[in-house]
């Protein structure tokens, strides 16, 4: 178990590092972004006297490398900082969005994961049938489609025509499970329909590869039923590429979620990353793109940690 | 006609038509039948098929298989699952890769029994750790809880051998189990699976390309060709009075071979040198250990040993692929560089190396020509007609027909591969060619075609070569002299015509002992000696 707490070790500190980089890479290309948060605020009627006031006193004049110090301690401190736009302190705003992301993202998460590894794992059991193939159709579809598509007809299905749902989800304060669920079920519905397909599909090939090998046919050879060759011996050994998939798809509901937050109207974090572009909002677009950058870093450790935990060689 | 597993007429077809046609034969209670062939002959398809098991895109045609009575071609899938494991159970040719990586030992070998709910975990475990005694495996009681990375190749059979016995089978089927081992522990493994199948009295079908190695565990051989039966009769018959010209062909070739002496070695002077040579992978344990070696100019030097004894990190450093740790390589009186990017291309073409396996060493979409052409081109210079001229040469030198420039490595037999990968060294005029195990992935007949053919060339070019091979009697076929490798040091250098003679180091004695030969009873008066008593 020494070699595991090493190699996590590791891991966690090249994600720390990649962190880092992605701060200064971030910082950079706010930066580069046309326009500025005095000029936005003050509209295309201000004096040029007036915008050199407020960018004087915003502390845009001061050269980028004391800026990215400054961001990056107040980020290390926990404070990064206060909306240029709201003039309110970026983590009040990221508080009251980041819960209710994590909320979709996890419900979303709930339910995709185990409907893509039933679908891509029954597709492989039954490689080339025609049920293989119906799925393979059907995931490849989904991954076509785009999701505005998806929501657009979703709401005009269930909303307007059967009006069995709400066409935009407002969750009470205190909400029944029913209207919890009524409220979640649309927009978990299409942001299902985009990450399910990716998951399957690499399920699917991972178990496929898994059935080739030597061991699967002799698990065949000593008598196992298909159900227990496939769960108990083939699918830990594909665990690895499965959960990266998964990963890659999940990180996906973070800051992928915009097109079904703006449809549903649901306040999310991606949408308070898309407000703070058009605000020029810097302090509050930076936060957003690391706490994106880290949720994508979080999942893929631990996809890295699970595939570690799976493989007795590296478990060592 | 009335054995205890019955084959009768059997055909089974893939995608591209039948791969084993009309084959018939019995197994009578408590025998032993072997099916030899080489690649392609149908010999694991047809073993597979006593288990009514084919592969993907296979399927039983027409035939009858019957073992105890039941009839396997006419069982649905359940029937035969039950069957599977319990009553006839398979031991894979590599336990490597037959083993679950990610499952501990003493769950897969249980599993069989629990599957079929012949005992409860208890007792399975009892008897698997009876199996694990008998079958002489290290700490019996904890071999169990480490997984299939953490033991030998020898022990991995050893457990497979336990996990397919631990239902009581009655009929086992062997398919190349010990082809994957060094001599020196395939014989422990013979005289395990031999016992085994004596103590117990089930039946066994015995799979393999190896004659050696049929002759001392077979009562009765069946000879497969393209998937069709050869010949088949009692073991020493067909081994001492083959019929059919294709089992004269392989007994032929599995004969202990006279060597040929090159008698070329005219002057002493050393054309490749090493000194003091160490080598070690990253910062890994030392590989090699302080090597001494020189090759005579038109000499071969014979480098054998089991996987692991760091001949293949030989030709590695002399090729310079793997820089030594320290010591030096010297061609022709002057020290190389240690890594190929700082040596001369000069140097570079003075040095080939043939690797093991033509399927990967060759590039597949590149012709043959195009393949020899290159070599040329980059050494010589050679362009146009010169260069497909050189190329002709070089395919008439390997003995092909020169229209084989136009073909792609697909469509040649394993033996023409082998040759043109040959070629390709040849065709930049070295001083010294390595062959890193040339012969290990071909069949037998091949292989002693191909040894033929390396000691004529070697007689025709006057080549110096270092020959590197774990078969003892191929490295008396081509070389002058042999050094045998042990644990990273040479423990003994003999003219190779006299070896058994010569030998002194009791690993040089373990390892003539452990070949196997023709003769039957050869198993049974093998000295008994386990490679841990080696010393250094």
């Amino acid at each position: 178990m020494k070699g595991v707490a090493v190699l996590v070790l590791r891991r966690i500190g090249s994600a720390a590092i990649v962190l880092l980089l992605v701060s200064a890479i971030v910082f950079t290309i706010s930066s580069l972004l046309p326009g500025d948060a005095a000029s936005e605020m003050l509209g295309q009627s201000a004096t040029p006297q007036a915008v050199a006031a407020l960018r004087a006193k915003m502390g845009l004049n001061e050269p980028a490398p004391v800026r990215y110090a400054h961001w990056l301690g107040g980020l290390l401190r926990g404070d990064p900082g206060v909306s240029l736009a709201d003039n309110l302190p970026v983590a009040t705003l990221v508080a009251s969005r980041l819960p209710k992301s994590l909320l979709l993202a996890g419900l979303t998460a709930a339910f995709a994961t185990p409907l893509a590894l039933a679908l891509g794992i029954l597709a492989a059991v039954r490689r080339d049938s025609a049920i293989d193939r119906a799925l393979s159709l059907a995931t490849l579809s989904m991954v076509a489609v785009p999701e505005f598509l998806v929501a657009t007809l979703l709401v005009l299905l269930f909303a307007v025509k059967l009006r069995w749902l709400p066409s935009i989800t407002i969750v009470p304060e205190h909400p029944s499970l029913w209207s919890f669920l009524r409220g979640y079920l649309l927009p978990v519905l299409t942001l299902t329909f985009g990450v399910v397909a990716q998951m399957a599909r690499m399920t699917r090939a991972a178990v496929i590869d898994q059935l080739r090998q030597p061991y699967a046919e002799m698990a065949r050879l000593k008598g196992l039923s298909p159900a227990r060759v496939v769960l108990v011996h083939a699918l830990p050994n594909a665990a690895g590429p499965i959960v990266n998939a998964v990963a890659l798809s999940l990180s996906y509901l973070l800051g992928g979620a915009i097109i079904v937050e703006t449809i549903f109207n649901y306040p999310g974090i991606a949408s308070l990353m898309v407000d703070a572009v058009t605000s020029r909002d810097m302090p509050l677009l930076q936060a957003c793109a690391m706490i994106f950058c880290a949720g994508y870093m979080i999942l893929v450790l631990v996809a890295d940690i699970a595939a570690i935990l799976a493989n007795p060689r590296l478990r060592g | 006609m009335s054995g205890w597993v019955e084959v009768e007429g059997l055909q089974v077809c893939g995608p591209n038509g039948p791969i084993v046609d009309q084959v018939s034969f019995q197994v009578a209670k408590g025998e032993v039948l072997a099916l030899i062939g080489e690649s392609g002959s149908g010999k694991t398809t047809i073993a597979l098929a006593l288990m009514g098991y084919v592969r993907g895109g296979c399927r039983i045609t027409s035939g009858a298989i019957r073992v105890g009575g039941r009839d396997l071609v006419a069982s649905r899938e359940r029937q035969l699952q039950a069957l599977r494991g319990a009553k006839i159970a398979y031991i894979a040719q590599s336990a490597a890769a037959a083993f679950n990586p990610s499952l501990n030992l003493m769950d897969q070998v249980v599993e069989p029994a629990l599957a079929h709910r012949l005992m409860d975990r208890a007792s399975a475990e009892a008897k698997a750790l009876d199996l694990f005694r008998a079958l002489g495996l290290p700490s019996p009681e904890t071999i169990g809880r480490r997984y299939p990375h953490q033991v030998s190749g020898g022990q991995l059979q050893r457990l497979m051998a336990a996990m397919a016995l631990i239902t009581d089978p009655e009929l086992v089927i062997l398919d190349e189990p010990t082809t994957a081992l060094d001599v020196t522990t395939q014989i422990e493994a013979l005289r395990v699976f031999k016992r085994v199948v004596r103590d117990l009295g089930v039946s066994a079908v015995y799979v393999s390309h190896d004659l050696a190695v049929v002759a001392q565990m077979a009562d009765r051989i069946v000879v497969l060709n393209n998937g069709r039966v050869r010949e088949q009769g009692a073991a020493e018959q067909v081994l001492e009075a083959p019929a059919d010209p294709y089992t004269r062909s392989l007994v032929a070739a599995a004969q202990a071979r006279r060597p040929h002496p090159s008698g070329r070695v005219e002057d002493a002077e050393a054309v490749l040198e090493l000194r003091g040579v160490s080598a070690r992978y990253g910062r890994g344990p030392e590989v090699l250990h302080d090597i001494d070696l020189a090759l005579p100019r038109g000499g071969s030097l014979g480098v054998i040993g089991e996987s692991g004894s760091g001949k293949s990190t030989l030709a590695r450093v002399v090729s310079g692929l793997l820089p030594a740790a320290s010591g030096e390589v010297r061609l022709a009186g002057r020290t190389l560089a240690p890594t190929v990017g700082k040596r001369t291309r000069e140097e570079l073409r003075r040095i080939q190396i043939v690797f093991q396996n033509a399927d990967t060493a060759l590039n597949p979409a590149h012709t043959v020509g195009r393949l020899l052409a290159r070599p040329v081109a980059l050494y010589e210079g050679l362009r146009g007609a010169a260069l497909e001229a050189r190329v002709r040469e070089l395919l008439d030198l390997i003995r092909l027909p020169a229209g084989f420039a136009n073909r792609r490595c697909g469509e040649l037999s394993g033996g023409q591969k082998q040759r043109i990968n040959l070629a390709r060294a040849l065709a930049a005029r070295p001083d010294v060619v390595l062959c890193d195990e040339v012969t290990s992935a071909l069949d037998t007949v091949v292989a002693a075609a191909m040894l033929a053919f390396l000691a004529e060339l070697r007689r025709e070019l006057g080549l110096s070569m270092i020959f590197i091979s774990h078969d003892i009697s191929a490295v008396q076929e081509v070389c002058d002299e042999v050094a045998v490798f042990y644990a990273g040091e040479i423990v003994e250098r003999a003219p190779a015509a006299d070896l058994a003679q010569a030998a002194r180091h009791p690993y040089t004695e373990l390892l003539l002992a452990s070949t196997p030969q023709l003769r039957r009873g050869w198993l049974e008066s093998a000295p008994v000696c386990a490679p841990a008593n080696i010393h250094r």
